[in-house]
Parts: C-alpha cells; sequence; structure tokens
C-alpha cells in the first residue's frame, strides 16, 4: 500500500494543517509518512501546498510526479493540480469557492462544499476540517477515531475552546 | 523509544540539545529558520544559552570563543551563510577547537534562491577559508538519519579538535518524517571541561601558566610542523570517518552516485529503470570528507556506467572521477538553482547516457 496526496489552496486556508494531520495519524497508525510542503515567501492568501505519502514500507523519495489524491481548496489549485492525478484518482474540490467543473473524466470527483458547510457550524476557519472528514471518510486512508484523537491533541491548551467546534466540522460531510 | 512526527529544522536542533549542546549562536536565513527559533525557546530550558547573533559573522566567532572555553557549540546556516562564516571556520581549524556546524543548504551563487541545493559541495569539502585545513562533512539523505549524524558529530568534533559539518538541504530541513530522538545527555560540567579538555581556556586558577587559543605562528618551521600535526588528524579521520551506503551494485548496469535528497530520488529513478528491465544501483557517499573511494570497489563487471547525479552544474562528479579512476566511464546528471528533477527525468537521463556508452 502506497498512497500519494496532494493537498494545495492559499496561505491561510489550513491546508498544511490537515495534510500534518492525515501525516501525524498514518504514523500513529504504524504507517510510514512523509509531508512535504512548498516553502517560499509565504504570505495569507499566497499559494500553499503540501504532499503526504502514507506507505506500508519506507518511502525512498517525499517527491511526488503524480498522485493518487488531490485536493483542491481553491480554483488555481485546480487549474494546475488536475493533470498531477493518476488516472483513476480522485479529486476533492473546495465547491464553495470553486465554480468550475473538473475536466477530467477517467477520475472520481467529490463536491465538498467546506466553506459552507462550516459558516453553518459558525466558522468558517474550519473549513478544512471539514474537507479533513470528507477525506478521511471517502479514502478511508486513517481512521476517523485516529482523526478526532490527533483534534484532540491539536486544540488543546489555549485552543481548546475551537475543539468542540472542529470535532463538529469533522462530522458534516456524510458519504 | 517512540517515534514523533517533526519538521526536519526542529528536529536537528532537538538532536543537537540532546547531544549535550549547551551553546548556539544564531543568525536567521531561510530555509533554516526553524532552528534558531526552536534554540531560542528549548535550549535555555536544557540549561544551554541562546544568542542571536548580528550576523553569520558573528554567529560563528562567538561560536569559536565559547568552544575555545570548553563549550559544546552549535552553528547553523545555509549556503551565503555558511559561506559568510568560512574565515572563521579556518580559524577554529587552526587553533583546534570543536564545533558543530549545520547547513541546510539553497541554490546559490550570491544570495542566490532559497530552494533546495548542493552547490556548496566545494564549499563544504574543500572549505573556502585559506590555508591548510579540512572539515569532516556529513550529508544524511533523511531527517533520522541527519539527527543521528548532528547527534554523533559533537563528539567527532570533540574527538578530532576541529569543526565537524552536517550538509543537509532546504527539502529535508522544511518536511517532515517520523524520528526517534536519542537519549538526552547532561551538560558537560566545568570540572569535566577541566579534564576533558585542558587546552581550553577555563582561567589560570587550574592549571600553570596559561592556555592561548591562537592561530598565529609567524616562524614558518613552526607554522608547518602545526599543519602538518594537524594533517595527521586528517589523516585519521580519513580512515575513520569514510562512510557510504550502496544497494543494487550486484547486476548494475548503471551506477548512480548520489548524496541526501537526490539519493532518495535515484532510489525511485532505479525503480522506475527496472520496470523497463535496466538494472540500477546506487553508491550513497554519507561522508563526502573524507570521500568513501572504497564504495567504488563495491561496483560489479556488469557496470557500463556510472552517473555523478547533483543538485548542482556538478561538483561531486571530481570526486567521483577520482574514485572511478577510469574503471568506467563516468556522466553527469545534474539540475542547479533550486530545480529539483523528478525521478522520471533522472531515468530518462540516464537511459540517454547509457545508450551514448553502449
Amino acid at each position: 500500500m502506497k498512497v500519494k496526496m496532494f493537498f494545495a489552496g492559499s496561505g491561510g486556508q489550513g491546508i498544511l494543517a490537515i495534510g500534518q494531520m492525515i501525516a501525524k495519524a498514518a504514523m500513529l497508525e504504524g504507517k510510514e509518512v512523509t509531508w512535504l510542503p512548498s516553502y517560499g515567501p509565504e504570505m495569507r492568501g499566497g499559494t500553499a501546498n503540501c504532499t503526504v505519502i502514507v506507505s506500508d514500507k519506507p518511502i525512498p523519495c517525499p517527491l511526488i510526479n503524480e498522485t493518487d489524491v488531490l485536493v483542491a481548496m481553491n480554483l488555481p489549485s485546480l487549474l494546475k493540480f488536475e493533470p498531477l492525478l493518476v488516472p483513476n484518482g480522485t479529486l476533492f474540490i473546495n465547491s464553495s469557492i470553486v465554480s468550475e467543473k473538473a475536466k477530467r473524466g477517467d477520475i472520481s470527483v467529490i463536491d465538498v462544499p467546506a466553506n459552507e458547510m462550516a459558516r453553518e457550524l459558525g466558522n468558517e476557519k474550519a473549513a478544512n476540517m471539514v474537507m479533513l472528514g470528507a477525506i478521511v471518510r471517502k479514502t478511508g486512508i486513517v481512521g476517523m477515531d485516529t482523526i478526532r484523537e490527533e483534534t484532540r491533541h491539536m486544540f488543546s491548551g489555549r485552543k481548546e475552546q475551537f475543539l468542540p467546534m472542529n470535532l463538529a466540522a469533522l462530522d458534516v460531510y456524510k458519504v | 523509544m517512540s517515534k514523533v512526527l517533526m519538521k526536519g529544522n526542529e528536529a536537528f536542533a532537538e538532536a543537537a540539545i540532546r547531544a549535550g549542546c549547551n551553546c548556539y549562536f544564531g543568525y536567521p536565513i531561510t530555509p533554516q529558520n526553524e532552528i534558531p527559533e526552536y534554540m531560542s525557546h528549548e535550549l535555555p530550558k536544557a540549561g544551554g544559552s541562546f544568542v542571536q547573533a548580528e550576523s553569520e559573522l558573528a554567529a560563528v566567532n562567538m561560536a569559536y570563543g565559547a568552544a575555545a572555553a570548553g563549550g559544546r557549540a552549535f552553528i547553523s546556516t545555509s549556503s551565503p551563510g555558511l559561506a559568510l562564516m568560512q574565515e572563521g571556520l579556518g580559524f577554529i581549524c587552526s587553533t583546534e577547537v570543536p564545533l558543530v556546524v549545520l547547513n541546510v543548504s539553497r541554490g546559490g551563487p550570491g544570495v542566490g534562491g532559497i530552494q533546495p541545493g548542493q552547490a556548496d559541495y566545494l564549499q563544504v569539502t574543500r572549505g573556502g577559508y585559506n590555508g591548510d585545513a579540512k572539515t569532516p562533512v556529513f550529508a544524511p539523505a533523511g531527517i533520522q538519519e541527519c539527527v543521528e549524524l548532528i547527534y554523533e558529530a559533537f563528539d567527532i568534533a570533540d574527538k578530532y579538535r576541529n569543526p565537524v559539518i552536517i550538509f543537509a538541504d532546504g527539502m529535508m530541513g522544511q518536511m517532515m518524517e517520523p524520528v526517534e530522538l536519542p537519549e538526552k545527555k547532561p551538560l558537560i560540567s566545568a570540572e569535566q571541561i577541566r579534564t576533558q579538555k585542558p587546552w581550553a581556556i577555563t582561567g589560570t586558577d587550574h592549571h600553570d601558566g596559561r592556555n592561548v587559543v591562537y592561530s598565529l605562528r609567524l616562524q614558518p618551521d613552526v607554522l608547518e610542523a602545526h599543519v602538518e600535526h594537524m594533517f595527521e588528524k586528517y589523516a585519521k579521520a580519513e580512515r575513520e570517518l569514510a562512510r557510504y551506503k550502496t544497494s543494487n551494485l550486484d547486476d548494475a548496469e548503471i551506477v548512480f552516485v548520489a548524496f541526501g535528497t537526490m539519493s532518495r530520488l535515484c532510489a525511485e529513478a532505479v525503480e522506475l529503470l527496472e520496470a523497463q528491465g535496466i538494472k540500477a544501483g546506487v553508491i550513497r557517499p554519507i561522508s563526502l570528507w573524507p570521500f568513501p573511494d572504497a564504495a567504488f570497489d563495491e561496483i560489479g563487471d556488469k557496470t557500463k556506467l556510472v552517473i555523478s547525479t547533483e543538485l548542482s552544474m556538478g561538483q561531486m562528479v571530481f570526486d567521483v572521477k577520482a574514485a572511478v579512476n577510469g574503471r568506467w566511464p563516468v556522466g553527469l546528471i545534474n539540475r542547479t538553482g533550486g530545480v529539483v528533477p523528478s525521478s522520471v527525468e533522472i531515468a530518462e537521463r540516464a537511459k540517454k547516457l547509457l545508450e551514448e556508452v553502449k
């Protein structure tokens, strides 16, 4: 088993964070993982992306030539990275922000209105967590319980007030 | 011990703390900024001292001073920063002061860019300082190995009384991998400094006369004798510190030589070539100086081509040619400026090079 995942969006959308949470959860489940971010002159609203590889075996290279899963949190990400998907790959689109459709017919496309769903919960900032819940449910890459555990870990201490909303966000997208 | 998922730079800083580093002098430069940031809050908790220097030049000279007083000193920087530190490194070699230097490298020359590069190969293996000196250089391929090398580098630096350079790159610094951290060593005590480092400048209360840490030797014969003494240490280092790993060398038609991040891309290129019926293997130098010449004696008789694979215009290739010593043709696959080739590109270019020699 080796799954390559690519998360792309704009700075501030929490795309690096959900990639990290999947990597951490997979590690806790005994898998080999790598998490590789784009880095550069970062700013809110600029582009951000990261590559996550989850495997049963040691991972020779953290870079990818193609991806099994693509998460596009905004339109530029969809336009730029759709060609990276393998045939029969899975594309998650944040349909609250992206009105365009995927061009390819050889992939499965999952529309997740992440911003709308998070807004209904009371905080649009949790759109990434809505997306995370959808990815984990659809791909089964890690267990939902492990992701919930990692969410509790992430929102502890001073951030604990945000925990209930983020846990709820994981569950709003129903498969 | 359980694994933790850590960003490379933070794991490198933690490795230094656990190795008993008691002083770190930082100056910000991308892509290693998480190291001074991490050290600023974690090193004092471990009983060490963190200083933000005003420049790279200051950082290396502060480390020189602290290490001359017996400190277990550590500095980190990225390529152009290391260029600024070269003068200090030459002084530290000459005065035989131990120091661990981490280079999280990027593209050059000049200020260059901030994406990963390996064009510091000559800078780290030949040095940019004046005079005859050497620095052991270790190039890890991943975060775990880098942590282990940093941890060990403090002891190597102490043993040889010389700077030791760890040569990572921006990708390794920024990415995350599961890592098992080593045990925390206790900090060296003042008493231990006096007994283990009798040369250190600890004040005249404890020994007769004064200790001097000094690189000026105006008498040519005295200076020559000192340099010869340094080179006795370096000869010992050449015997003791050469390290490498090989994979798939049996039956390999193509042998890639690659270190650090490039070795990981080559490992994938080997798989791609295998799928096309071409056998390839990898020699991965872990020590860049001393260069592991012995690795090349393991190459089998099926090999038609050795390819130095680098993120530079071709710097290690000179060491590869020297180690190959005419036994096989030597090719080069490279990108530079922060561009990292895909494993597909490496495999395609390797195939072309193989056709040319066949």
